[in-house]
């Protein structure tokens, strides 16, 4: 199956540190990928160079063939490559509805709209109840964000990025900072996530990683040291140098 | 029937929205016949009133609902006024609802242009462009004299008949019954505009730019275009000062009204229509007893208030009201 | 022909002189004026709108105490200097000690109300007219250069800049309290938690950037007359001088002052029909090229 997402050679460095280094990878719609490393192997960076918020010295982001290396982070979502977000980023005086209202109009072209209540745009609606309802949030759907739970939060982080209609879903540690308790409502969103998009998870959490990803890729020092199978990356001896490698350095400086 | 449940809530909601904004229709109406009734001689004054409540408006559009921090609103508001003027001085259009045309063109215009500099920068920077712009337009306006009348003002405006039945008087009854019928449907038009998608796209965007832009929307493009209707609703209030008071000054372009509209603003409390009607009111009421006494104590009084206001109300007179009336309503459930 | 060619020259030569001369004073005295609100903004992240009040204050005083009372200039300036820092203490712990750390709309609304306030009090107490603060005869006259003469004046205010200029680049760079402050200016946080008492340094720097805003004042006010209306009609140019300048940067606001100063002196001179058009137009070229400030740190 041709690429929907393609990395090709990416390369960023500040002041002479290259913080990610020759980074290459391609995804197939459907694809669950977990992009894993240790602290300060140069994660956030990438995620900054593939969402548009950095730009590369060299390499390419290209979606569904097109290039969109030279596109900030505006087009590229346009493009169909949406983010979610490590803490999440919600507006605490609206509500659920209006949230992904919001990223449903803006989708089609008209959050730019002067006139008229999104509350009474039928098909909005439709919509709108629809990705809330499978989020399990159709209870909270108008109360204000600052008065739910950090979990529920979480899944409206999940609902406003799946009401763009994205094409590749960059999701960036979906599971941070929630409760255990309520990690399983998380587990369930992802485990629902329409069946041809292209998910890129960065996640800590390996059990979680192991449920979901189909696929492995672990950045160490900027560069990719694994690509592959969930079974086989415990047994690699260069991740292992990578991640216990680290814990030693880690405590030597600390 | 969850669905069911939920097109009723939001039928409920939206009545209610709905029920506030003739409230509001009718709170300006009534104002604006007890003013008659109380002030008959003073008409000017009112009309003035509404001119201003305009400008204050058109500040809470881009100050209140987007964040942005600007002392050069006046700008818009003054180019409205002269654009007016010109239009009837210069090239004869002398019809007022044509006048007043001219007035939301010209502050439309203005605002795009004051839009696209001051977003250039955040903080202090995006202040600091604000004032220079607004002394900019002010020594343009100066200094463009054949047009503008320089520092002794455009005079000669002499605006039709309204509708070519109602002229404009001495007592001012007309422009007064224009600018209340003006300013009521401004109102009412953003009071649909905050709420459209346009609405909440900006509120979405004074809260967390970033979060818009992961969401493909360019919080830029959007609060230029903020500006250019804040520009309308400030070039309208432009316009009806010229045609009621029919000069147009320097003042209108001056740093001292935009400071004066961000006082009245935050007076009455930010990121709400009825705030910035309430901050008018009240400002203009205490400016024209205080100030016909001593222009300076007038000033002494309004920094007073100021810091008052942000010790003591920084939600502004009508948010604490709205806030206190709201917890009650809520200790009564 | 040629003679004629000459003096035409030499009048030129003349006017470039003045202009630069005026500029360089003019840029000096503002920088003095501004040096304080550049450090407390990059200090305490106070929009502060009320800083050309301070300046206004120590200007009433100096010419009370020279004028009224009959003192001597220097004793004048210094009653000025610390009559400033005097009245502003109370201001800084009843209104300021609120702000830091509010929202900008805040902070802007806050000195502002400041201003108004300062400014109607100074009309009740001196009056609507001009005040003027009379020199000593040393710095009457003017100096002879050689080549040309310079009013000493100017040349007085040119040498307190640099003076200002000198001092504090020793305090900042060389003293155990720049240390502290430039520190806090980099990350107030880590500062305190690293143990500097911010407090303290807010309340110093606060006081001298205070002091220095009379100092200004007073050395300035051949060039900025003092007047009730002083603190709104300049508060733009400070802000500007700081903002172009990047707040918190002593070069950054001496080449801000200078580079202004000089654009709106040869403006005045040479095309006055137009006012401060040029001067702020000029500003919204810098701000909007550089919206950091010159000196801007990218954060």
């Amino acid at each position: 199956m041709s690429a929907i997402f393609e990395v090709r050679n990416l390369k960023r460095s500040f002041g002479g540190l290259a913080v990610t280094n020759d980074v290459s990878l391609a995804m197939a719609p459907g694809d669950r990928v977990a992009l894993i490393g240790p602290n300060g192997a140069g994660k956030t960076t990438f995620v900054n160079l593939v969402t548009g918020n950095l730009t590369p010295d060299s390499g390419e982001v290209r979606i569904d063939g097109e290039d969109i290396t030279r596109l900030d982070a505006i087009g590229r979502v346009r493009r169909g490559l949406v983010r979610s977000f490590q803490v999440t980023r919600l507006f605490q005086d609206m509500t659920p509805a209006e949230h992904v209202a919001l990223a449903v109009l803006q989708r089609d072209g008209r959050a730019g709209r002067l006139f008229g209540n999104y509350l009474a745009m039928p098909q909005v609606m439709a919509e709108v109840g629809d990705l809330i309802g499978k989020l399990g949030l159709r209870d909270l759907m108008h109360r204000r964000v600052r008065e739910i739970a950090y979990g529920q939060q979480r899944l409206l982080e999940i609902a406003v990025a799946l009401a763009l209609k994205p094409r590749v879903l960059l999701l960036d540690e979906p599971a941070a900072g929630v409760p255990q308790s309520d990690t399983g409502r998380i587990e369930q969103a992802l485990a629902d996530l329409p069946p041809d998009l292209a998910v890129l998870m960065i996640e800590h959490d390996m059990d979680l990683v192991f449920r979901f990803a189909k696929r492995v890729i672990v950045l160490a020092a900027g560069t990719i040291i694994f690509d592959g199978s969930p079974s086989d990356v415990t047994k690699d001896p260069r991740v292992r140098e990578a991640y216990l490698g680290s814990y030693a350095n880690a405590s030597h400086v600390a | 029937m969850a669905t069911m449940n939920d097109a009723l809530a939001n039928a409920h909601g939206n009545r209610r929205k709905f029920g506030r904004d003739l409230a509001g229709l009718f709170v300006i109406l009534g104002l604006a016949v007890v003013g008659y009734l109380l002030f008959p001689n003073n008409l000017a004054l009112l009309t003035r009133m509404t001119a201003i409540a305009l400008l204050v408006l058109s500040l809470d559009l881009v100050t209140g609902y987007c964040g942005v921090a600007t002392l050069g609103h006046a700008a818009l508001f003054g180019t409205g006024a002269y654009a007016s003027g010109i239009a009837a001085v210069h090239f004869g259009i002398t019809d007022p609802l044509l006048m007043l045309v001219c007035g939301i063109f010209g502050g439309v215009v203005a605002g795009l242009l004051c839009g696209v500099v001051i977003l250039r920068a955040h903080g202090l920077p995006q202040l600091v462009l604000s004032i220079a712009l607004i002394h900019l337009f002010h020594e343009f306006a100066n200094k463009a004299s054949s047009w503008t009348g320089g520092s002794d003002g455009l005079a000669g405006i002499a605006p039709d008949p309204l509708l070519g039945l109602f002229a404009f008087d001495l007592w001012g009854r007309t422009a007064y019954v224009f600018g209340v019928i003006l300013l009521a449907v401004v109102f009412a038009l953003l009071r649909l505009v905050v709420r459209s998608p346009f609405g909440m796209l900006c509120r979405g965007i004074k809260e967390d730019p970033i979060r818009i832009r992961a969401m493909g929307a360019s919080p830029k493009a959007t609060l230029v275009k903020m500006y250019m209707i804040s520009g309308a609703v400030a070039g309208a209030g432009g316009a009806l000062n010229a045609i009621s008071t029919q000069v147009v000054g320097l003042d209108s372009l001056s740093f001292t009204l935009s400071a004066e509209s961000l006082v009245m603003l935050v007076l009455g409390g930010t990121g709400s229509l009825f705030g910035a009607l309430t901050g008018t009111i009240v400002f203009m009421f205490f400016e024209d007893i205080v100030s016909a006494a001593n222009p300076f104590h007038w000033l002494t009084m309004v920094g007073g208030l100021l810091i008052a206001v942000v010790l003591f109300a920084p939600k502004g007179l009508y948010g604490t009201i709205a806030g206190a009336v709201t917890r009650w309503r809520e200790a009564r459930r | 022909m040629l003679p004629r060619i000459i003096g035409k020259q030499d009048g030129h030569m003349q006017t470039v002189f003045s202009i630069a001369v005026d500029a360089l004073a003019y840029g000096m005295v503002l920088f003095v004026i501004s040096i304080g609100l550049s450090v407390t903004m990059g200090l305490m992240r106070v929009v502060n709108l009320a800083h050309g009040a301070f300046a206004m204050i120590g200007g009433y005083i100096a010419s009370y105490a020279a004028r009224d009372m009959g003192l001597g200039y220097g004793i004048a300036l210094m009653i000025a200097v610390f009559g400033t820092i005097v009245i502003a203490i109370p201001i800084e712990r009843l209104l300021y000690r609120r702000i830091y750390g509010a929202p900008e709309l805040t902070q802007v609304l806050m000195t502002i109300g400041i201003t108004f306030c300062v400014i109607g009090i100074a009309n009740y107490v001196f009056g609507p007219t001009l005040k003027t603060i009379p020199l000593p005869t040393g710095l009457q006259g003017s100096v002879d250069l050689g080549f040309r003469s310079i009013a000493t004046h100017r040349l007085f205010a040119i040498l307190c800049g640099l003076a200002v200029a000198a001092a504090l680049w020793y305090a900042i760079e060389k003293t155990a309290f720049g240390v502290k402050l430039r520190a806090a200016v980099d990350n107030a946080a880590m500062a305190a938690a690293l143990g500097v008492r911010t407090e303290i340094v807010y309340a110093v720097s606060f006081a001298v950037a205070v002091g220095l805003a009379a100092l200004g004042g007073v050395v300035g006010a051949e060039l900025l007359p003092v007047e009730p209306y002083y603190a709104l009609r300049y508060m733009v140019t400070f802000l500007v001088v700081v903002s172009v300048g990047g707040a918190g940067s002593i070069p950054g606001t001496l080449v801000a002052c200078l580079l202004l100063g000089g654009i709106d002196t040869a403006g005045r001179y040479l095309v006055p029909e137009f006012g401060e058009f040029f001067f702020y137009l000029a500003v919204i070229a810098i701000v909007c090229v550089f919206p950091r400030g010159l000196a801007g740190r990218t954060r």
